[in-house]
């Protein structure tokens, strides 16, 4: 029962995701159809149903398969090819389009000039492809552009989009975690920076203190907190190596244990005493205090100065 | 005839029982610790070995095991006992010498805290 909420999030999410692909298939190829129509081939009418998905991965396959179904049609007049081209074109399909090709010798030297055909309309296709950067907001994204933007591509800016400002909501089904990647710069030989730890401190709903005085202890060293609030560690720090330490850091201090979730609080309560209290389950539990333990002496000049 | 309600009862005794316990235990960890050197050499602080074995032997096995030099390191404070230094990463390998029935000290496992990257 204490879970019911999140899956019912998780099912939602996965039906609403489930439901989406068909969709922005069947609209692409609706949108996309009269784009197409350009006269690029002798067979128009079959091809320009193939050319529902413009912009998938698919394309090139299936301008390849195009192009064997072009040949047939100029060799012998074929019917089928208007069949192939309102069907998906399956594998099967292709085979047997090959096996018919490798009979007649006509067909290899349409070949060889489809190699050459393919490279011209590629490039050809590539014009009408929308191209552009929509974070930076050129191409088809730019401000003035009066293009009509596919389907597809509004559709893949919203899911960017929505992932960019509400990770937790584009989670689709799976219900991990997840926190942003800590990013490390080197500052001079001996020092690290971690750039984001406001952001990720936000996403945990942590004190920034807090979370830094776990990450001393743990790596053994000390630090400080710049002017534009990043955390300058003290030693030579890989991402990887403060991501195990921050991982160590949500089991500890994060997920509740009970339930697993992440939506936590974490709050004094009396004698001294950490209390983490789950917002989804209710459960309340005791935390360790942060403790640095034995820290050896490392280097002779250190000690001089301490 | 005896009245429920008056019996003799030490509501903190419980309380008690629990909190020494889990002092206990915490006291009962084992911290296994890294520490940056300068490049990329380390240290490896063992803490909290419980006092009935010999910090001393099991330097010296652990020294020959594992290839490396090592100290126990006396604080003075008293706070946190013997304290074994390791040279280099030996975490994983300390771990599996604690753990080990047979070889090794043979402790429980949760009782030992990796701590570090």
């Amino acid at each position: 029962m204490d879970a019911s909420p999140a899956d019912e999030i998780k099912e939602t999410a996965q039906s609403h995701s489930a439901r989406t692909p068909p969709l922005h298939a069947a609209l692409g190829a609706f949108t996309d159809a009269p784009q197409a129509t350009e006269p690029q081939d002798a067979a128009a009418a079959a091809p320009a149903a193939d050319d529902g998905l413009d912009l998938s991965l698919m394309k090139k396959k299936k301008k390849k398969v195009k192009k064997e179904d072009d040949a047939d049609v100029a060799a012998d007049e074929a019917a089928p090819a208007e069949g192939d081209g309102a069907i998906d074109l399956t594998m099967k399909k292709k085979k047997k389009k090959k096996v018919v090709k490798e009979d007649d010798e006509f067909a290899k030297k349409l070949e060889a000039l489809n190699i050459e055909g393919k490279e011209g309309e590629e490039a050809a296709s590539q014009e009408d492809e929308q191209e552009g950067d929509m974070d930076q907001g050129t191409g088809i994204w730019a401000h003035d552009e009066t293009k009509p933007i596919s389907y597809n591509a509004l559709l893949s800016r919203f899911f960017a989009l929505l992932s960019q400002k509400n990770p937790d909501h584009a989670s689709t089904g799976t219900r991990s975690y997840k926190i942003p990647p800590p990013q490390c710069l080197r500052e001079g030989n001996k020092k690290t920076i971690f750039a984001n730890l406001p952001e990720i401190c936000k996403r945990m709903k942590r004190a920034d203190e807090h979370v830094t005085s776990y990450l001393f202890a743990e790596l053994g060293t000390s630090g400080s907190v710049d002017g534009s609030r990043r955390l300058v560690i003290k030693g030579r720090f890989q991402q990887k190596q403060i991501e195990n330490v921050l991982r160590t850091y949500i089991i500890e201090y994060v997920t509740c244990k009970t339930c697993r979730s992440p939506n936590t609080e974490l709050s004094k309560g009396e004698n001294r005493l950490y209390f983490i209290t789950c917002n989804s389950c209710g459960s309340r539990r005791s935390v360790q205090a942060i403790k640095t333990g034995f820290s050896a002496q490392v280097g002779k000049r250190k000690k001089m100065q301490g | 005839m005896s009245i429920e309600n008056l019996k003799t009862y030490d509501p903190f005794a419980e309380a008690d029982e629990e909190d020494s316990g889990q002092t206990k235990q915490t006291q009962e960890y084992i911290h296994i610790r890294i520490q940056q050197r300068n490049g990329r050499k380390t240290l490896t602080t063992v803490q909290g070995i419980p006092k009935k074995f010999d910090a001393k032997k099991i330097l010296k096995v652990v020294k020959k095991e594992f290839a490396c030099n090592g100290t126990i390191i006396g604080d003075e404070d008293s706070k946190m006992g013997d304290v074994i230094q390791l040279q280099g990463d030996q975490r994983a390998k300390i771990k599996d010498f604690l753990t080990n029935k047979d070889e090794g000290l043979g402790l429980d496992a949760k009782t030992i805290k990796v701590h570090g990257f």
